[in-house]
């Protein structure tokens, strides 16, 4: 079942729509109409159907963390796996059927932003696969601190460029993609790698990403005869969160509670939590909840987490919230880095620092609801990006002294020497996993 | 009922273009931003834009988000344009401002209307924001005689010129070429034909050409198929080297006689 939302022009009740320039607008209703009359098609839906199963590894599973679980309250947590996704996210689902849609409309070239790199790789994966040239942009900054994802794109024949304006991070890598598209709309398609953005996005990343709860709403069912009580997903544009939230949308007895990055803490007002902290406005073609100022300037965002730093947010999560039918928390870097390091060390996953938060909201609200609770936790994605930026927080040792392969690596990939770790200024919080903890290995029991 | 049109009108009496000079305010202070605009009236512009400083202004090129980014950093936006407003409007020209949406929206819309009308604006040019999402913006302008200028742009639909064109007041703004701002070495023939196009359904509404103008040659090839002649990056460019309020005055003059060249209106 499709939600009623939005209308035929793009709305979430008053979010969502298109500000944008008027030259992007052909752009726009011709992708609307490719994309509705894709949709439907049954070779399109073979052919996709084909591809996620034989090329993504569709259906990612739903493993039962019982120890981790025991830091949430006693409560029995599933995670759905989209960290086990070929290319390390939740990003390939939708990128897959963009690309598809690309092919459709007979342009050559594809374009993405990218924040933790994760939808420029996954957008740089399917390029090659479908034999299309691929130019990605990413904060200057975020291509130091996800310098794996760069040389991965790189290794898949992408263009990376590194953006340097603002504040040379997601925001920015979105402006200058915009910049592309209305220079190069003859021939390029711009794949957007959230639910945020103008009309058709919101929808069609929706409909590209509901897999995820579809599956998991299904996978839960059948190992646990009833639907979660509470389903929880980290929320930066917020597409793994509309991916696992829509299939539970209509199941008024479950929770859908989104996780924001809340940075050093919302009070501090170095964060991402665009809800939370945030109110309505226009940013990036649509009208949605953002960090704005008194004059209608975008506030910079701060975050660990490169994919959660962004200070807008889809259209459907700020008419949700208005609804009342989900609730958005925010998660402090401390507090996600300790549920990081409680997944790694009690379940052996290493998880993004995106997916990160989402744990550690189910660590609060399993607490909250007890050893009863059914939660459900969309792992949005796989920590290997983060290996740098979680050791320097933890102050492993090693790090930061990079071989000279290493070097070389960083050399390669980054095209630039930005230093070693991003985050050597960075120390553990109070409350969180101090690096004797996380490399002892400390006792679980003795975390809760 | 329309300063823009008025003036625009007056300049085709003249056998000429209007010289449209954009310039943001706040770069590189307000005071200086406000010196130039009056310096590209005493040069020869008919109509200044005033730019609002805003985060991420996605329609413009390097040389324009170099400007604003300063005057964004040192805490510049919508208020700061009343002045360089009542500034203009001393001097001579027609005061128009360019601003993205969110800040309108932020400051609100009718209040914004309201302040803007008081210090003797004309009306209002908004890049991101289409006659499709403009219903209060609509209401405001009606309420308050300001005049309100929305883009066409090459890929426009017939029926998008026609719906656009329909909700404009005082000109419609013809973007040249598909891309942001920025300084061109040519002008597109693509400007031309969106003119002609436009020309089918815009009635007595004036048409001006922007995007990409930058020289006296160029503003009187424009000249001879538009009703004005926008400049924005070639003047911000001066302001970034240095040339402050003189710099705006010299290219307001060169470009003055690129729209006065004799024949070019047919
Ligand atoms: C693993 C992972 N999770 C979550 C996100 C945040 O994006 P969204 O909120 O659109 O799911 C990202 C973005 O880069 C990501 O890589």
């Amino acid at each position: 079942m499709r939600p009623e939302w939005p209308d035929a022009t793009g709305h979430f009740g008053p979010y969502g729509g298109r500000f944008v320039p008027e030259a992007l607008i052909a752009a726009l209703d011709e992708l609307t109409a490719a994309y509705e009359a894709m949709r439907v098609d049954p070779a399109f839906l073979a052919e996709f159907a084909r591809l996620q199963r034989d090329y993504t590894g569709r259906p990612s599973p739903l493993t039962d963390v019982p120890k981790f679980a025991e830091h949430c309250g006693g409560a029995r947590v599933l995670l759905k796996r989209e960290d086990l996704n070929h290319t390390g996210s939740h990003k390939i689902n939708n990128v897959l059927g963009q690309a598809l849609l690309t092919k459709r409309i007979g342009k050559p070239r594809v374009i993405a932003e990218t924040g933790a790199g994760q939808h420029g790789v996954a957008t740089a994966t399917a390029a090659a696969l479908m034999g299309l040239s691929c130019t990605v942009y990413m904060g200057e900054e975020d291509t130091r601190r996800q310098a794996l994802n760069v040389a991965r794109m790189r290794l898949l024949g992408a263009e990376v460029i590194p953006v340097t304006t603002g504040s040379r991070t997601l925001k920015d890598a979105i402006n200058e993609a915009f910049r592309d598209w209305v220079t190069n709309v003859e021939t390029t398609n711009y794949v957007f790698g959230t639910v945020a953005g103008p009309h058709p996005f919101p929808a069609m990343v929706r409909d590209f990403q509901r897999v995820i709860g579809d599956e998991a709403r299904e996978q839960v069912l059948e190992r646990c005869d009833r639907l979660p009580d509470v389903v929880l997903a980290c929320v930066g544009g917020g597409s793994n969160a509309i991916g696992i939230f829509t299939a539970f949308v209509p199941d008024n007895g479950v929770r859908l509670v989104g996780l924001e990055a809340g940075g050093d803490g919302v009070e501090t007002g170095r964060h991402a939590a665009t809800i939370t902290g945030g109110d309505p406005g226009v940013l990036h073609g649509a009208r949605s909840y953002l960090l704005q100022d008194d004059n209608g300037q975008t506030i910079e965002s701060h975050s660990i987490s490169a994919g959660l730093d962004y200070p807008g947010v889809g259209p459907e999560h700020s008419y949700l919230h208005d609804l009342g039918r989900a609730e958005y928390r925010p998660v402090t870097d401390a507090e996600a880095m300790e549920a990081f390091a409680l997944l790694c060390r009690t379940e052996g996953i290493i998880p993004a620092i995106e997916s990160a938060h989402a744990l550690a909201g189910a660590m609060k609200v399993g607490r909250e609801l007890g050893p009863d609770a059914l939660l459900l936790v969309n792992l949005s994605g796989r920590g290997d990006k983060d290996v740098e930026t979680a050791s320097a927080w933890f102050g492993l040792g090693g790090h930061p002294a990079p071989t000279d392969a290493d070097d070389r690596a960083v050399e390669a990939g980054r095209g630039a020497d930005p230093g070693p770790g991003l985050d050597t200024d960075q120390q553990p919080t109070e409350g969180a996993v101090t690096s004797g903890e996380a490399v002892a290995g400390q006792d679980a029991e003795e975390q809760a | 009922m329309s300063a823009l049109q008025d003036r625009i009108f007056a300049a085709r009496a003249e056998g000429r273009a209007a010289l449209i000079a954009y310039l943001p305010v706040g770069y590189p202070d307000v005071d200086a931003s406000i010196e130039a605009m009056v310096a590209a009236v005493e040069g020869g512009a008919d109509i200044i834009e005033v730019g609002v400083p805003y985060s991420d202004p996605g329609m413009e090129g390097p040389v324009i988000q170099e400007a604003m980014d300063v005057a964004v950093r040192a805490g510049r936006g919508l208020p700061d344009v009343l002045p360089a407003v009542a500034a203009v409007a001393a001097a001579g020209a027609v005061p128009l401002v360019m601003s993205y949406w969110n800040p309108i929206e932020r400051y609100g819309v009718d209040q914004f209307a309201d302040d803007l009308a008081a210090a003797g604006g004309a009306g209002v040019i908004t890049p991101d924001l289409i006659p499709d999402e403009a219903a209060p913006w609509l209401a405001a302008t009606d309420r308050t005689g300001l005049d309100r200028v929305f883009l066409v742009a090459p890929s426009s639909t017939d029926a998008r010129l026609a719906a656009t064109v329909a909700a404009c007041r005082g000109f419609v703004y013809a973007a040249s070429t598909m891309g942001v701002t920025g300084t061109r070495a040519v002008v597109g023939a693509a400007a031309g034909e969106l003119v002609a196009r436009t020309r089918l359904v815009s009635g007595d509404l004036p048409i001006c050409v922007g995007l990409g103008v930058s020289n006296a040659d160029q503003a009187a090839e424009v000249a001879s198929f538009a009703d004005g002649v926008i400049v924005g990056s070639a003047y911000v460019r001066r302001m970034l080297e240095g040339q402050g309020a003189e710099g705006a005055r010299a290219l307001s003059a060169e470009l003055a006689e690129g729209v006065r060249r004799p024949g070019v209106r047919a």
